[in-house]
């Protein structure tokens, strides 16, 4: 198992009021990651534009920040699935939209069909700010997936670097796997020994994958494993949100085509709606 | 896992208790199923059947424990339809189709069905069906037949009747509604009197009794003939050999049109949810807190329903009232229904000539009284308490099913739910674009054994069943926080449930917990949930009754804390065997003494649902020991007890005190712990004082006297009781 470490990170950049907490986000994490950061932007190459990012990226000089900023004109998804292709951009951070009076946030249709084509990891942030929020509590996936490895190494990769206390796996168990329907006091004690079974047998999977993890990442860190009865992809969003995680960490699906837009699961159940910062892995 | 029971054993066991509850069920079934069968327009026999059949075959192949199955009271209004739609012979082929279909419904584990209907539709449903009873059965017990087309129109027609009553001339008329009058004041009457040997016989049987002990009377002792009018008599009761020789052939000539169906699809929905809701209410009066199995129980009704279809009976559903009463007379299987089903079959046999004796008036006067629980005030004032849009959909759709039918009633109730609930929310979105995700999250916490439920966007009767499913999958015995934080609207339907949850995990020892509702009460926009939640708490009455003002003074005579408000935290109820089969609605007029060990308070708990529910207030005490002790139920020797003896019960002897044992009537579990326990000092205790119904729960003692509330005389004397009890123990 190799860890793919965030050498290059890319954010596309459209000057909106939120310009500079975004700027700020991306900044951060490429000094914490000390990776380049690349600035992307749809549209023509001007003097007043470069000199407006230079001034907001000002503040990290100290941190030696490495950044490029590049500008190309085209359609906004093409242009940025080339680029990122073409710098060899490792993670890409894309910012939500907050849907109307209420506290949800959901992928607008840009970051959407870029998150559906893109090779490269992608950071969704829900609420960039200026100020840095800390991020304590990184909730990852655990699936019986082949990509779950990496995803949990890489989930300690990043709380090593960002600094976070707490990771907790979540093992999202289909309902069908526990054979027995719970009709009466019977079947309801066969099913919970049947779960109690399940969850042992995926804690024991999961202790295994961490017990591949270099030491230096795991070291210091509250592990919590925490096994899900429900629906796949979406749980794990809902649990995020009400243990109040600051980043989710989810495997990219495998497969996507017009059934699982149209049937939404995984992956496509978190974009509409974000519980909190997502990190979908490559 | 707990060791494997010797279930034979204890079957043969606990096998005289059902067949004693069996035969008091018989009772009541009995009438009812006469009533109902004719209040369906079906020859009366064809409730017995549907009962006979019924009993046989859900005890064997049914899922639940303690029900009784027979004819429901729901089915009165679409089996009329049926029957005066399609003829008698057709509705048997469609009772039979709807035995099919529910033996799917089964196969297909649709028992959540019932989730999907608004509670409060379903109760605008039932009251309907309350109304149409009453409507129609009333004119009969007043001896006063009259054929209208509309259900309506018989309502309109009551205060005729009334008037035309008072107004009779022919005597046989005059007789004919007294028994009538005299029967629904029996039904009325009958749970406010608290006497064992009273209610040892239902009070459907004492109507029947008093009738034919009647009928008798003039025969036998003044050589005349019965003074009621010959056609206000039970006709047709035929005998044994009669009904074997005269069966309906059901008729299937008809299963092409449109009628047909629409008639099974009512009658099938109507059987099924009467049971759902029946299965539910009686799983929370289970003493032995089983979980039935919903589905398995479908598919024996449905089976159950095709045999009594084809031998022509009605309907077979899982009935309430009869329950109840089978649970508190000690049923403990299923073994109870078939004993009932036995019973009512040596009566037809041995006694079908007497039933002919039986007034029609008094026994519409029980269906009268049916009709009236199922439509009564109460069931108003409760739903207008939870919020007048609830008022609305109740009224739509008691109103629609009157005008026009069952089915569109109930179309009409969810789709005005709906409706109320998008005017109330001002916003369409959350619905349609949260309606098919699978919104709520159940974990088992890792730290400890509880489990969490969250609920997101929002929860109504629409997706309630999803709630459903997580929370069925949790042992009751368990701790769970239920979290609507993330929710933004919960409806009438959910919070009722919630309640219900809360009450059967109190029941079987574990705690269910509602929380994140705190935001919806500052954001007017959720009134359900407020209003369900956190009810106007009732402003504490200022003036006090005379009885409450003397206990004032006598708590500040002994010392005592005393504090009249109503109290719900009744969880230290339910440990005591007393209270296994009924349900405590609160305590007050609480008395306190030494820092709570001993706790006399006024109480109100009820026994047994529907028309079998009496609502019972009683004085008790408390005492809290320091000590354990063995479990254990003293009460005085009489009567009842020698009967219960019959029926399994044992009395435990103490050795050397042979007036104890006799005058005192011991049971308990544990025999030699007990033996050892009542030492002399304690059995003279018993013996030179008054008598006192004495439970103890391992860790305290509930004692009372009768079930009415005690005078203040008779607090002084329990308060002291209870004192030198706890010294003579501790």
């Amino acid at each position: 198992m190799t860890l793919k470490p965030f050498k290059t990170i890319g954010i596309g950049v459209a000057f909106s009021p939120n310009l500079k907490a975004n700027l700020f986000e991306a900044a951060r994490l490429a000094v914490f990651f000390k990776s380049k950061l690349v600035l992307i932007h749809v549209g023509d190459d001007a003097s007043d534009k470069r000199e407006n990012l230079q001034t907001i990226l000002k503040s990290f000089e100290k941190d030696n920040l490495d950044f490029e900023i590049i500008f190309q004109k085209g359609e906004p998804v093409d242009v940025i699935l080339e680029v990122s292709e073409r710098e060899k951009i490792d993670l890409l951070i894309l910012g939500a939209q907050k849907r109307e009076r209420f506290v949800t946030y959901y992928m607008g249709s840009i970051a959407r069909k870029i998150t559906r084509k893109v090779k490269c990891s992608i950071l969704l942030l829900i609420n960039p700010s200026v100020e840095r929020v800390p991020c304590e509590h990184i909730v990852v996936n655990g699936l019986k997936d082949p990509k779950t490895e990496q995803a949990i190494t890489t989930a300690f990769y990043v709380a090593k670097h960002l600094s976070s206390e707490k990771v907790t796996i979540v093992e999202e168990i289909k309902e069908q796997q526990v054979a027995v329907k719970v009709e009466d006091d019977k079947s309801l004690r066969r099913a919970n020994i049947a779960k109690e079974r399940i969850k042992l047998r995926e804690n024991q999977r999961i202790k295994e994958i961490i017990s591949h993890i270099p030491e230096q990442y795991t070291d210091g860190k509250t592990v919590k494993l925490q096994p899900i009865f429900g629906k796949q992809g979406y749980s794990i969003g809902h649990y995020a949100q009400i243990s109040r995680a600051d980043l989710l960490i989810m495997n990219a699906p495998s497969k996507m085509s017009f059934w699982d837009r149209l049937f939404p699961h995984d992956i496509e159940h978190i974009l509409t709606e974000l519980p909190t910062d997502v990190l979908i892995l490559q | 896992m707990s060791p494997k029971k010797n279930n034979i054993t204890d079957f043969f066991k606990a096998l005289p208790k059902n067949i004693f509850s069996g035969f008091v069920v018989s009772l009541i079934a009995l009438p009812l199923g006469l009533g109902l069968a004719m209040a369906s327009d079906a020859p009366p026999i064809a409730g017995i059947i549907a009962a006979i059949v019924g009993g046989v075959v859900v005890s064997i192949f049914g899922g639940s424990h303690v029900t009784i199955s027979g004819p429901g009271n729901g089915l009165v209004g679409v089996l009329l339809v049926a029957i005066s739609t399609l003829g008698l012979e057709s509705a048997f082929a469609a009772i039979i189709c709807s035995g099919v279909l529910m033996m799917l419904l089964g196969f297909f584990r649709m028992g959540k069905l019932a989730d999907f209907f608004p509670s409060s539709a379903i109760q605008g449903m039932l009251a309907a069906i309350g109304l149409i009873i009453l409507g129609k059965q009333f004119h009969i017990m007043l001896a006063h037949k009259i054929k209208r087309e509309d259900t309506i129109d018989y309502l309109y027609e009551i205060p005729f009747s009334i008037n035309d009553a008072i107004h009779y001339e022919n005597k046989g008329f005059i007789y004919a509604a007294l028994a009538g009058v005299i029967s629904l004041t029996i039904m009325l009457l009958y749970s406010k009197i608290r006497n064992k040997y009273f209610q040892l016989i239902p009070a459907p049987m004492w109507i029947v009794m008093l009738s034919i002990g009647f009928s008798y009377y003039f025969e036998m002792v003044l050589h005349e003939e019965n003074p009621i009018s010959s056609q206000y008599m039970i006709s047709g009761i035929p005998s044994i050999q009669e009904i074997i020789v005269n069966m309906e052939t059901p008729n299937f000539s008809k299963v092409g049109s449109f009628s047909f169906w629409s008639s099974v699809f009512a009658i099938t929905l109507i059987a099924s949810i009467e049971s759902l809701l029946s299965i539910k209410a009686v799983d929370k009066l289970d003493p032995e807190k089983r979980r039935s199995n919903v589905n398995r129980d479908l598919k024996a009704l449905g089976f159950a329903t095709i045999g009594s279809g084809f031998l022509g009976g009605l309907n077979v559903v899982t009935v309430i009232a009869r329950s109840s009463v089978n649970v508190n007379n000690g049923a403990s299987n299923r073994s109870s229904n078939f004993a009932h089903a036995t019973f009512l079959v040596l009566f037809i046999v041995l006694f079908s000539t007497q039933l002919t004796r039986i007034p029609l008036p008094a026994l519409m006067a029980i269906l009268v009284y049916t009709g009236y629980k199922l439509a009564s005030p109460e069931v108003i004032r409760n739903i207008s308490r939870i919020g007048k849009e609830q008022l609305i959909i109740f009224f739509v759709t008691l109103l629609v099913t009157l005008k026009v039918g069952l089915i569109t009633g109930i179309v009409a109730g969810v789709i005005t739910t709906q409706i109320i609930h998008l005017v109330l929310n001002g916003n369409i979105s959350l619905f349609v674009r949260n309606v098919l995700k699978p919104n709520v999250l159940m974990y088992q916490e890792e730290d400890n054994e509880g489990f969490y439920v969250s609920i997101k966007h929002f929860c109504s009767f629409l997706n309630y069943y999803r709630l459903k499913e997580k929370l069925d999958a949790i042992p009751e015995d368990h701790d769970v926080i239920v979290d609507f934080s993330l929710c933004g609207f919960v409806d009438h339907t959910v919070m009722e449930n919630m309640h219900n949850y809360q009450e059967l995990f109190k029941k079987r020892g574990g705690h269910f917990d509602v929380i994140g509702l705190d935001m919806h009460d500052t954001d007017s926009k959720h009134p359900f949930a407020l209003r369900r939640i956190l009810p106007v708490p009732k402003i504490i009455q200022d003036n006090l009754t005379r009885r409450q003002t003397n206990m004032e003074d006598l708590a500040k005579d002994y010392e005592l804390e005393y504090t009249p408000e109503k109290e719900k935290d009744i969880e230290f109820l339910y440990s005591f065997h007393f209270f296994n089969t009924k349900n405590v609605n609160h305590i007050y007029n609480k008395l306190l003494h030494q820092d709570g060990i001993i706790k006399l308070f006024d109480i109100e708990f009820s026994e047994g649902e529907f028309i079998a529910k009496e609502v019972v207030r009683s004085t008790m005490l408390y005492i809290n020991l320091e000590t354990t002790i063995p479990e254990f139920t003293l009460d005085r020797e009489g009567f009842l007890e020698k009967i219960y003896a019959f029926a399994g019960f044992r009395d435990i002897p103490i050795q050397n005190h042979s007036d104890f044992s006799n005058r005192f009537y011991l049971l308990g579990e544990n025999e030699v712990q007990i033996k050892e326990f009542f030492n002399d000092d304690i059995t003279h205790f018993f013996e030179s004082n008054p008598y006192y119904h004495v439970e103890s729960n391992g860790k305290a003692l509930l004692v009372f006297g009768k079930e009415r509330l005690a005078s203040i005389k008779e607090i002084k004397a329990l308060f002291d009781f209870g004192k030198r009890l706890h010294q003579v123990i501790s």
